[in-house]
Order: C-alpha cells, then sequence, then structure tokens
C-alpha cells in the first residue's frame, strides 16, 4: 500500500515536472499576441464580472500568469 | 540511508523541475562572444577591435523595443564612429522584422538571430537587454529591458565612460 502511494506521488511529480514548458524570454512571440490578451475586449470583460459577480458573488482574481510579452 | 527507487525518482523530477529554469547568461565581466560564427541575417560592422559597442537583443513583438529604437538611434548619430550599435533581432520570421524597420527606421547594425543560436548563448532574462563592451570586448553594463529617460540617461553616462 504504502509503495503504491510513493509510486502515485513519484508519478504525479513526474508529470508536473516535466510537463511544464519553460518559455524563454525570447521565443514569447505567440504569447505576446494581441490575441492571447485575457482582457483584449472591455465589453466582454465587464459581462463576465458581472455574471460571476451575480451569479457566484465572486469578481476579480482574472490576473492569470503566462500570456504577455513578458518585456521588461 | 537505504532509499527505495521511488523516492529517488521523486527527487529526480524535482531536481529536474528546479533546475530546468536556470541558465547561463552572459554577464558583467564576460567577453562578447564571437557573432560571425552564429550565422545572424544581415552585415556585421567590418571590426568591433578597439570600439564601445552596444549589443542590443529585440524582437518586433517587443513594445519596450519599439521605445527604444529611436533612443539607440539619437545615441548613434550623436557618437558615431566612436560608437557601434549591434541590434540582433529574434524573430522567427524575417517579415516581422522587416514591417518592424519600416515603422522605425534606423541608422545603426541590425542583424537577425533567426536560428535564436546566439540569443540562446546570450541568454537574456527579458526583452530587449543590451549589453554595453568596452574596446576589450568585455561586458561592462547590462541593461534588461528598457525604461524610457531613465534607460537613456544611463546609456549616455556609461558609453561616456568608456570612450574617456
Amino acid at each position: 500500500m504504502k509503495n503504491k502511494m510513493i509510486f502515485a506521488l513519484a508519478s504525479t511529480l513526474l508529470i508536473i515536472g516535466t510537463g511544464c514548458a519553460n518559455v524563454k524570454p525570447w521565443q514569447r512571440e505567440h504569447l505576446a499576441d494581441y490575441t492571447m490578451r485575457g482582457d483584449r475586449d472591455p465589453l466582454s470583460t465587464a459581462q463576465s464580472e458581472h455574471i460571476w459577480f451575480s451569479r457566484e458573488e465572486a469578481s476579480g482574481g482574472r490576473g492569470v500568469g503566462g500570456g504577455g510579452c513578458g518585456c521588461n | 540511508m537505504n532509499t527505495s527507487p521511488f523516492k529517488k525518482l521523486a527527487l529526480a523530477a524535482l531536481l529536474a523541475g528546479t533546475f530546468s529554469t536556470a541558465h547561463a547568461a552572459l554577464k558583467v565581466g564576460d567577453t562578447l562572444p564571437d557573432l560571425t560564427t552564429f550565422k545572424l541575417d544581415g552585415k556585421l560592422p567590418d571590426s568591433l577591435k578597439g570600439k564601445v559597442v552596444l549589443v542590443d537583443f529585440w524582437a518586433s513583438w517587443c513594445l519596450p523595443c519599439a521605445k527604444s529604437f529611436p533612443v539607440l538611434d539619437e545615441l548613434q548619430k550623436k557618437y558615431g564612429d566612436k560608437l557601434v550599435i549591434v541590434a540582433v533581432n529574434v524573430d522567427e520570421k524575417a517579415a516581422n522584422m522587416e514591417t518592424f524597420l519600416k515603422k522605425h527606421p534606423v541608422g545603426f547594425t541590425v542583424v537577425r538571430d533567426g536560428q535564436q543560436k546566439l540569443v540562446a548563448v546570450v541568454s537574456p532574462e527579458t526583452m530587449p537587454t543590451s549589453f554595453i563592451f568596452d574596446g576589450e570586448g568585455k561586458v561592462r553594463f547590462l541593461h534588461n529591458g528598457f525604461h524610457g529617460e531613465d534607460t537613456r540617461k544611463e546609456y549616455i553616462s556609461e558609453i561616456e565612460s568608456l570612450l574617456k
């Protein structure tokens, strides 16, 4: 049982450790694209915020890492 | 210590995740690599020996790079032959670079590292990154990013300190 748990843990770590792509600063061309921005449409953002706030009593928390130029 | 193979496996995965982010970057005190060995597109200046050289790594999709170009062009005009500016573009498509250069025409040398071999060796932390080399080809100053007037003033004082 213990071995199975360790195996499961090791497998998870292996997937996490090897599943992440390391994007170098000079390889961010596609991430820097305008279409990769989560907030590119202000109206859509406002609508989504309104729905989350009114239906789920939640707002904010939109700062998701990954996209963008990563410049400076 | 008797370590099970699973523990070793887990440790290896953790170490792989940790060290995959580490990279050896060109830093102050290092020597300028021989640019002619990297098959860059474009014509490099004939000789960099004995000259103050500013090497700037940039991309067409990088907004601060667009802001830095007029400043670099101003520096090139101000210092003339005393300063050599080499802007190394890292775009995968040459057309993107050419479109950018039509919008931001400059008088200094621009080459393209389309295969991204030089930039992988230099390993800049951000776009743009610029290095100022002294007459002996050693990195004396390093700028991560371009921060408008602050960076411009730093460029001028650093270049003038090397030209003395």
